[in-house]
């Protein structure tokens, strides 16, 4: 298949020419295929960030290649919105960016910019807002007045409205408490099954990754450093927690059993397929 | 990027220059500029710019970064430059209508008053690339000290000044990255005419103060938290020393500074 999104090469120095100079990216790769979700993870400083920051054009490589549909996104910097448009990038922390008086206006700032008719706008609007779960009585009122989690719903459904082709989430349930993770993350997988799209989810939880992604890339001191599925990737877990990062637990619980001897696969990584495990094994034995 | 704006910056690093007590490097930099003020002829400008490069040699700041620096003032030291040339009475340059208008003093008065501004400029830049903001205001406020026996509030003022100097960079990296967030949502800030350029700010500006409001009612809440009650009875981390070389310094200065009266009183 072809990759919709690729990235080659990438090499990114931040103050280059003052004591402050430094590669927050170097020589990094990533390939997106059409319908995907990709999960990206590395700890702070792995240069998730400066990363995705150039899928969309916000960064300019100081060296390297993205394509996008198989064409440099750079080949004309004046078209370099366009790209913005396909690729919808969500911030960390995204509900600092609102700034409108209802939460409509601000959903509707991203389409209004590309340039849509008032009436389609509407549509795309109504159409994000119902993917992240925001009532239409909300579409009204300021969004200071909503709650955290609210806020940064209708900051994502800002991005969904410009219906992009890959949408890149940075993070996107840092800060909340466990329900509203995973009702977020529940929405993202909704919003993926029905559109059929690409969609790049960056974290630094293991656990929010192992159970999304289909294909997992892990970042660390500014490089690639594992690429594979979810399987593939933990089943190196050693490795992964001799570089410094974390391991889903259950995948931690099943390594610590297979090290006693219970011969369970200790690449399981959630708690569904460890419970298979284990009644395989139960059963296996009943039957022996 | 907006990161990459220097003005005011400091530069981390360990020469004479950066150890020097931030009380002495104010004080020498304010005769530095009574000095400079005072130069009159060629041999002053000498003595100055002899000084300068030997403080810029010792603080190892780049020549580049502090090249750099000028860029901004670049405008208002050609305007002066160009006013003076005109507008200073004397002996006219030539014939014609261009050089009868240009006076041979202005020429003199136009050259000194680019090296003068250039070299102000380079000198106090010095400052602030070698002393990091904080003891920078600590010096300031040990400095202007005596003034609270007239009721200036001169700890609230530092420490005002500490904060508005700490949050500097934190708003640039905030507006970087409102801006960044609009940007990918369609944004356009470089095309359109005055007004539209005016109104694309808006989606930046209304996040902007809404989370400098934020910050500063939690920096409040977090020093009402740890007890802060203003500078009364309050010590210092790091306490400022006078050593022997900032004696020195300052002696240096003074003596700087009689130098150029004398060499003024002198004609040269």
């Amino acid at each position: 298949m072809e990759p919709i999104l690729q990235v080659e090469n990438l090499t990114h120095t931040y103050s280059a020419g003052t004591p402050f100079e430094r590669n927050a990216v170097e020589n990094m790769h990533l390939t997106a295929y059409p319908g995907e979700l990709l999960g990206i993870i590395g700890h702070t400083g792995s240069g998730k960030s400066t990363l995705i920051q150039h899928l969309n054009g916000l960064l300019k490589p100081t060296a390297g290649t993205v394509r996008l549909d198989g064409k440099d996104i750079w080949a004309e910097p004046k078209k370099i919105r366009d790209v913005r448009f396909q690729v919808g990038l969500v911030f960390q922390y995204p509900e600092y960016q609102l700034f409108e008086e209802t939460v409509y206006k601000d959903i509707s700032f991203g389409p209004l910019n590309m340039g849509i008719p008032t009436d389609q706008v509407d549509k795309l609007v109504r159409e994000a807002a119902a993917f992240v779960g925001i009532d239409e009585k909300l579409l009204d009122k300021s969004p200071f007045e909503l709650s955290g989690g609210q806020k940064r719903r209708v900051a994502i459904a800002g991005v969904l409205a410009m219906d992009p082709k890959v949408l890149v989430l940075d993070e996107p349930t840092a800060g909340l408490d466990p329900r509203g993770r995973e009702s977020i993350l529940s929405q993202i997988r909704e919003y993926h099954k029905a559109k059929g799209n690409t969609v790049i989810l960056v974290s630094h939880s293991m656990e929010e990754i192992a159970r999304n992604a289909d294909r997992i890339l892990v970042l660390k001191d500014a490089h690639n450093f594992m690429e594979g599925t979810p399987k593939e990737i933990f089943s190196r877990a050693e490795e992964l927690e001799s570089a410094g990062l974390d391991v889903p637990q259950i995948t931690k619980v099943a390594m610590a059993l297979a090290r006693r001897g219970v011969a369970v696969d200790p690449a399981v990584y959630t708690v569904e397929g460890l419970e298979a495990e284990l009644l395989r094994l139960k059963g296996g034995a009943a039957h022996a | 990027m907006l990161k990459d704006i220097t003005l005011g910056q400091y530069f981390p690093g360990d020469t004479p220059a950066h150890r020097l007590d931030p009380r002495t490097k104010i004080l020498i930099t304010i005769l530095y500029i009574v000095a400079l003020f005072n130069a009159k002829w060629l041999v002053s400008y000498a003595v100055m710019a002899a000084v300068l490069m030997t403080c810029i040699a010792i603080s190892k700041v780049k020549p580049r970064a502090l090249t750099k620096g000028l860029k901004p003032i670049f405008i208002i030291v050609a305007f002066t430059a160009v006013m003076n040339l005109f507008f200073t009475s004397g002996t006219p340059l030539g014939a014609g209508w261009l050089l009868s208008h240009i006076t041979v003093e202005g020429c003199w008065a136009a050259f000194f008053m680019i090296l003068r501004i250039v070299m102000l400029i380079m000198g106090t830049f010095l400052l602030t690339y070698t002393t990091s903001p904080i003891t920078l205001t600590d010096g300031l406020e040990h400095l202007m000290n005596p003034l609270k026996k007239i009721r200036v509030p001169v700890h609230e003022l530092s420490m005002m000044m500490s904060i508005a100097l700490r949050f500097i960079p934190t708003l640039i990296e905030e507006t970087d990255k409102i801006m960044s967030a609009q940007k990918a949502r369609g944004a356009d800030f470089e095309s359109g005419n005055f007004l539209r350029r005016a109104k694309a700010l808006v989606p930046i500006l209304v996040p902007l103060f809404i989370s400098a409001f934020r910050r500063a009612d939690e920096l409040a809440t977090a020093m009402e938290c740890r007890c802060y009650h203003g500078g009364e009875g309050r010590t210092a981390l790091h306490v400022l020393r006078y050593r022997a070389a900032d004696y020195l310094t300052l002696v240096a200065f003074a003596a700087l500074v009689a130098g150029i009266i004398l060499l003024k009183k002198a004609g040269l």
